[in-house]
């Protein structure tokens, strides 16, 4: 099962033998997508099936991600295999950005365009007492023209966003500082700093976790809140879920570094992991001004 | 088969014949926009099959070497964006005068439904007139039995809407539950019809007669059988049937605070279950695939009357089972007085109209 | 069939330790032409699905009157065989033939992450099983159109969800084989191939594969947004709470459109190919092909809203639309311009992958310029949503993406096989296709402007012999692809007739060319020099 063609010398261009990890994740895959749609739908085995599938697809991913990670180890890898990681690395983060795309359009067309329509003239033959005024630019307003969604309040960029802002940008400088050790050969520096880098994403998702908690029991903003709960919760779940995945990236590149993985110059699972956060950290930043400050 | 006037003709190869100024636009424009493509067509492959007939290896030809030229590159480049924007110029008028709703002489409501078209009269002469037009049941049969007949097949519905001829008439679009269309082809006229939202589109019919259409979006089951009959009349036999109509609505209004015997409500529910309810839950009340039986139904049979109620007027299911809210109170509670006692259901319970106003707060 | 393809020995650069055998080979295969001919019996099984449901639908609209299903399932069949068709059997075969010839066309030895190669492959088959399952499940397969329109979509039953995490896998599917195809040709290029030098199915391959990755996702957003509606109170697509059922439609089509040139773009790569091969003379105006590939994808990404007129949307965005919709004929002239100017006073001979090529062009344009006429927003208006549009689809889907398919398995099926197709048989199977496919679709343009809306599961009367007519050209059409087949298919795979040259086409250029047929299992595995114009193996 394992890499081929090797022979001391690293290959042009190493191409890895057959491998039963893909047909594996695949049917680990297909556990989850079946839990998953019969779980939505009130069947409980459907949540053991997505179980299932996701401990096999992690355990594949686990394995999958060792033999790449030996293969890299054992010279295999040449520098054009380093640069078809870059490549592919930064069109996987172009995906990500049109994912994010979708919703922020949702955004943005359900505020500046259903909304006044839903409250024009024309509506009233529909909805006769309906304001349309987006929640956040008036307290105690809801967006729902049937007037179905309770009231609520929504969420202001105090205290607990603004702090959360704060935690990403610091993770960013020290994720840089990380790097920067890494480059100067200091490994116990870098693995510090990927610790506290670590250590900041959790605190953001404990953060943001609060804020949750504090939206469902205080403010009454719940995922049925109207459109303004819909794409609240939507984008900002949405990148938590993105700041989860980074941090745990960022993490098993830390155990990595632990483990004595990666050169000065050549660290390309480093250096992807970081796009990745600073990616997720940018796509904060657009949250943290249309959602919580328009 | 003989060709339907004002709908589909026996083998119609065009477009139907307009009887708005805007439909006639249209045609004007397709056949403009048709020649226009034809002539490149056979410019474009001319060349190809004569290249096809000339240059085949088979009669000899040797290949040439060249594969470029800026200039003709060029060319064709800049000829094709003319013509498209020619074109483009060609359809602008036509579309600035489609979407002007302005200045309307009668304005009626038409909310989509599955599976029928409610008409409000708003504004206008016949203002306050309201009704539902269903596909007459009979045709619904007659596609069951795989074997029907008639020119109107499909096209025949209960209540057509009637409107004035040579008056410019905005029609409302909205729905209910999904996303419908309203379509009238002699007319020009196709627009969607979107649950919580209002659209509009218009016409100026410039010649009396029958005119028929079909609900061109796709929305559910039944999407097939929701057609649309549009009744022009002349001025007076308008104002006539304006006049009708209100006697007649105004005769069939039911005083809500009246109170019903139970076989009074169960007959008159037994007409708007057949009407209304029975395409999904059948005469016998067994449903049918995911549609839920109403025949032994614990909502149905649930000693709280009101159980029911909520779900006649909010729907339930995501609107599986759509809210019926547009139903008169008087309607609401015979259905379910109906549903209540009828097949092997015996509660016995009878629910007034008084109980449905107060439900709907 | 691996009968043929294990059938390689000689060839110096195969290393007998790296070959596995029997089924391991194809389910843990990492090489790129396994992989790709896995793709390949994918999608052809998928076409025979979706055509069977194709067959349904003619079946039922025969005649007036429910004959065989009832409306819900006729539904069901009409938006299965839409999704199977599009996400089933041509992306995927675009795909398959990726696979197989871009490292061979730009001389690499694989692609450049073989083992997520194949795990883009083995991810579309739970996709495909939950799909089509999806009809034995409650209520029924989802039946809201290919287009899955919300509010529709809420009503559906619970295969909605299992369609909706199939979706979101296919999607996952496309966009690593995209990343990987993408990083193959940026990559992994011989040196000396550069990207002008390039063939242009690898071009095509190239831009469509930045389409893919720019709207699958947003796909994906849209699904995802409809199951949280569906489950998690989410209004996203409820007025009564804000939301509105057109943002579904914008998101929808922001992707639908693209989407649908995802779909012809690599077939223009393939008749790119074929056509100066046939015609013995260089594709004319290579360097305006690229750039007319590049402008068709730019200008795919602000049209999306020529599917939604009839929304209702204010006058400047009928009008921005139609004008956008418009100039994509631009671009697309230059292709079909450029291609007959190859044509023109070459030497042509007109074997079965040219046949299909000269069908393509022919009748691909007669679909394109319907489209034309439906980009005219006030025509749109009197024919969205009726057979018009159905019949302007088949014929860019069909005699379009469909028939290049077609003559890329002949141009290209000696070299994957070894041996080649009988050409009395590629014949027939052209012929057939190209009139059995005119009478099921060109009726439809008369239904549709005679106002025939489309998903309906009966109709009037006087639409009967249209309707007829299309049907016997449906069964027909279905035919010759069964003959085609068990007598093309079927024969090449087990190795059966004569076998074929390295280069079987006279005028073919081309590294696959330089390789031995069928070709070796491992390919340019160091990379090969290449003469100037990077079309020969010079060591
Ligand atoms: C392979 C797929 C494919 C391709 C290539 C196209 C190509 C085009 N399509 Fe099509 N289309 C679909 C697949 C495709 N379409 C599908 C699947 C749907 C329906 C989806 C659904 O609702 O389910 C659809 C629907 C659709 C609609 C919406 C109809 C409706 O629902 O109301 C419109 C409207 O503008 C349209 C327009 C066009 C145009 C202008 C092109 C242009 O790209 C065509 C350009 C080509 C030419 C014009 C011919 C060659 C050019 C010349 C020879 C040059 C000279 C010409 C001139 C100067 C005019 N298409
Ligand atoms: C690339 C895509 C593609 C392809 C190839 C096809 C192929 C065909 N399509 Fe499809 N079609 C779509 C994409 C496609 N279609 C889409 C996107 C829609 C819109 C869906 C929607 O509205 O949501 C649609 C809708 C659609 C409709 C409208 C349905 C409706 O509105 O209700 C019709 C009706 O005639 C139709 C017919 C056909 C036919 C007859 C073929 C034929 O070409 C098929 C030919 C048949 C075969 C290829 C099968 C041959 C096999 C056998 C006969 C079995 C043999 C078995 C063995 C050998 C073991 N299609
Ligand atoms: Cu209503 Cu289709
Ligand atoms: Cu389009």
């Amino acid at each position: 099962m394992s890499a081929v063609s090797n022979h001391g010398a690293t290959p042009y261009y190493f191409v890895p033998g057959p491998s039963r990890h893909p047909v594996m994740a695949a049917i680990g895959l297909f556990f989850v997508i079946l839990g998953a749609g019969q779980w939505v739908n009130g069947h409980g085995w459907g949540a053991w099936s997505l179980l299932l599938g996701m401990v096999i697809w992690l355990t594949v991913l686990y394995q999958w991600f060792g033999d790449a990670i030996s293969e890299s180890q054992s010279g295999q890898y040449s520098d054009r295999i380093d640069v078809s990681f870059r490549w592919s690395m930064s069109w996987f983060i172009f995906s990500e950005v049109m994912f994010f795309a979708a919703f922020f359009g949702a955004l943005y067309w359900a505020r500046n365009h259903s909304l006044p329509m839903l409250g024009n003239l024309d509506h009233q033959v529909l909805w006769p007492d309906f304001k349309a005024i987006w929640p956040s630019a008036m307290a105690g307003l809801t967006a729902s023209p049937a007037g179905t969604v309770e009231p609520f309040t929504t969420m202001g960029p105090w205290p607990i966003p603004t702090i959360n802002t704060g935690i990403l940008l610091t993770s960013g400088i020290t994720l840089t500082i990380a790097h920067h050790a890494l480059i100067a050969g200091q490994r116990a520096k870098t693995i510090f700093w990927m610790w506290v880098t670590v250590l900041l994403g959790v605190v953001f998702l404990g953060f943001q976790a609060y804020e949750y908690m504090h939206a469902y029991s205080e403010l009454n903003l719940k995922l049925t809140s109207g459109i303004y709960g819909s794409t609240f919760y939507m984008l900002t779940g949405f990148h938590g879920f993105h700041v989860f995945l980074g941090m745990l990236m960022l993490l098993i590149i830390t155990l990595r570094l632990t483990k004595g993985h990666f050169t000065a110059d050549r660290h390309f699972g480093f250096e992807g992991a970081a796009w990745y956060w600073h990616f997720v950290d940018v796509v904060w930043l657009g949250l943290y001004i249309v959602v919580y400050w328009m | 088969v003989e060709s339907l006037p004002g709908g589909p003709a026996v083998n119609q190869t065009d477009l139907h014949p307009p009887v708005t100024k805007i439909a006639a636009e249209v045609q004007t424009l397709h056949y403009g926009l048709m020649i226009v493509c034809l002539a490149i067509f056979v410019a474009v492959f001319g060349v190809m099959f004569y290249s096809i007939l000339k240059h085949r290896k088979s009669v000899g030809a040797k290949s040439a070497n060249f594969h470029e030229s800026v200039s003709v590159e060029i060319a064709w480049t800049i000829v094709p964006f003319i013509i498209v924007t020619a074109m483009g110029f060609a359809a602008t008028k036509t579309v600035v005068a489609q979407k002007d709703t302005s200045n309307a002489d009668l304005t009626i409501k038409a909310t989509g439904y599955q599976w029928k078209w409610g008409y409000d009269y708003l504004k206008g002469e016949g203002e306050g007139i309201n009704f539902l037009a269903t596909l007459d049941t009979a045709q619904r049969e007659m596609s069951n039995s795989g074997h029907p007949s008639g020119d109107n097949y499909l096209l025949k519905v209960d209540n057509p809407l009637v409107v004035p001829v040579g008056k410019k008439v905005r029609i409302i679009t909205t729905a209910n539950d999904v996303i419908h269309a309203w379509m009238v082809p002699a007319f020009g006229v196709k627009q969607d019809a979107i649950p919580g939202f209002v659209r509009d589109t218009w016409f100026k019919a410039e010649q009396t007669g029958d005119f028929y259409g079909q609900c061109a979006e796709l929305c559910g089951k039944e999407h097939a059988y929701m057609p649309i009959h549009v009744k022009v009349l002349s001025a007076e036999d308008y104002s006539a049937w304006v006049q009708g109509k209100k006697k007649e609505l105004a005769a069939k209004a039911d005083d809500p605070s009246k109170v019903w015997t139970q076989a009074d409500l169960v007959a008159r529910g037994e007409k708007v279950y057949a009407s209304n309810c029975a395409v999904c839950h059948k005469a016998d009340g067994k449903g049918a695939g995911p549609i839920k039986a109403l025949d032994g139904s614990t909502k149905v049979l649930d000693a709280d009357k009101m159980v029911q109620v909520q779900v006649l007027l909010n729907g339930q299911n995501n609107g599986a089972m759509p809210a019926w809210k547009q139903l008169s109170d008087t309607e609401i509670a015979a259905v379910i007085t109906y549903t209540k006692n009828s097949w092997s259901n015996k509660t016995g319970q009878t629910v007034q109209p008084s109980e449905v106003v107060a439900a709907r707060k | 069939m691996s009968a043929v393809l294990d059938h390689h020995g000689d060839h110096a650069h195969d290393h007998a330790h790296d070959h596995p055998h029997g089924w391991r080979r194809w389910v843990f295969a990492t090489n790129h032409k396994d992989i790709g001919t896995l793709y390949l019996l994918f999608s052809f099984t998928m076409l025979m699905i979706g055509g069977i449901l194709a067959l349904c639908i003619r079946a039922e609209l025969f005649q007036p009157g429910l004959q065989f299903f009832n409306p819900e399932l006729f539904n069901q069949f009409t938006t299965m065989h839409g999704l199977i068709m599009v996400f089933g059997a041509v992306m995927p075969a675009f795909v398959g033939f990726a696979n197989w010839m871009i490292p061979l066309q730009i001389g690499a030895s694989d692609m450049a992450f073989a083992r997520m190669n194949n795990f883009s492959f083995w991810l579309m088959i739970p996709a495909a099983l939950m799909l089509v399952s999806s009809f034995f499940m409650p209520g029924g397969a989802p039946a809201a159109g290919w287009t899955l329109y919300a509010p529709l979509t809420l009503q559906m039953g619970p295969s909605m969800d299992a369609g909706i995490f199939a979706m979101h896998i296919l999607g996952a599917s496309s966009i690593m084989g995209s990343i990987n195809i993408i990083v193959t040709i940026l990559n992994m290029r011989a040196p000396g191939m550069t990207l002008m030098k390039m063939p242009l199915f690898a071009w095509t391959w190239l831009i469509t594969a930045y389409l893919l990755i720019a709207v699958m996702p947003v796909l994906a957003g849209a699904i995802t947004m409809t199951l949280t509606d569906r489950h998690f109170g989410t209004n996203f697509f409820n007025p009564a709470g804000g939301g509105d059922p057109i943002m579904y439609q914008h998101i929808f089509w922001f992707f639908g459109h693209p989407e649908v040139y995802i779909m012809i773009l690599p077939a223009f790569g393939i008749v790119s190919a074929i056509i100066p091969a046939f015609a013995r003379k260089k594709l004319f105006g290579y360097t305006s092909m690229v750039y007319a590939t590049g402008s068709i994808a730019i200008l795919s990404f602000i049209v999306w809203a020529h599917h939604m007129y009839t929304t209702g949307m204010p006058v400047t965005g009928q009008l921005f639309f139609m004008y956008a919709t418009m100039l994509i004929a631009v671009p697309t002239g230059v292709k079909v311009f450029n291609w007959i100017a190859t044509m023109w006073r070459g030497s042509m001979t007109f074997e079965t992958p040219m046949l299909f090529a000269v069908g393509f062009l022919f009748v691909f344009s007669m679909g394109g310029f319907t489209g034309l006429i439906l980009s005219m927003a006030p025509i749109d208006q009197q024919l969205q949503d009726t057979y018009y549009v159905v019949a302007h689809f088949h014929y860019v889907l069909v005699a379009g993406s469909l028939y290049a398919l077609f003559a890329g398995v002949y141009y290209w099926g000696p070299k994957w096989t070894g041996v080649m197709y009988s050409e009395t048989r590629g014949r027939i199977h052209f012929w057939g296709s190209l009139v059995f496919f005119n009478v099921t679709f060109f009726p439809m343009h008369f239904l549709g402007l005679a106002g025939m809306p489309r998903r309906y599961a009966d109709y009037p009367m006087q639409f009967t012999d249209f309707n007829q007519i299309a049907s016997i050209g449906a069964f027909g059409f279905g035919l010759m692809q069964v003959y085609f087949f068990l007598f093309v298919v079927v024969p090449m795979m087990r190795g059966k007739g004569e076998k074929a040259p390295q280069k079987p086409w006279e005028g073919a250029e081309g590294l696959e060319w330089e390789v031995p047929s069928p070709a070796p299992f491992h390919t340019f595995e160091n990379p090969p020099k290449l003469d100037i114009t990077a079309t020969k193996v010079i060591g």
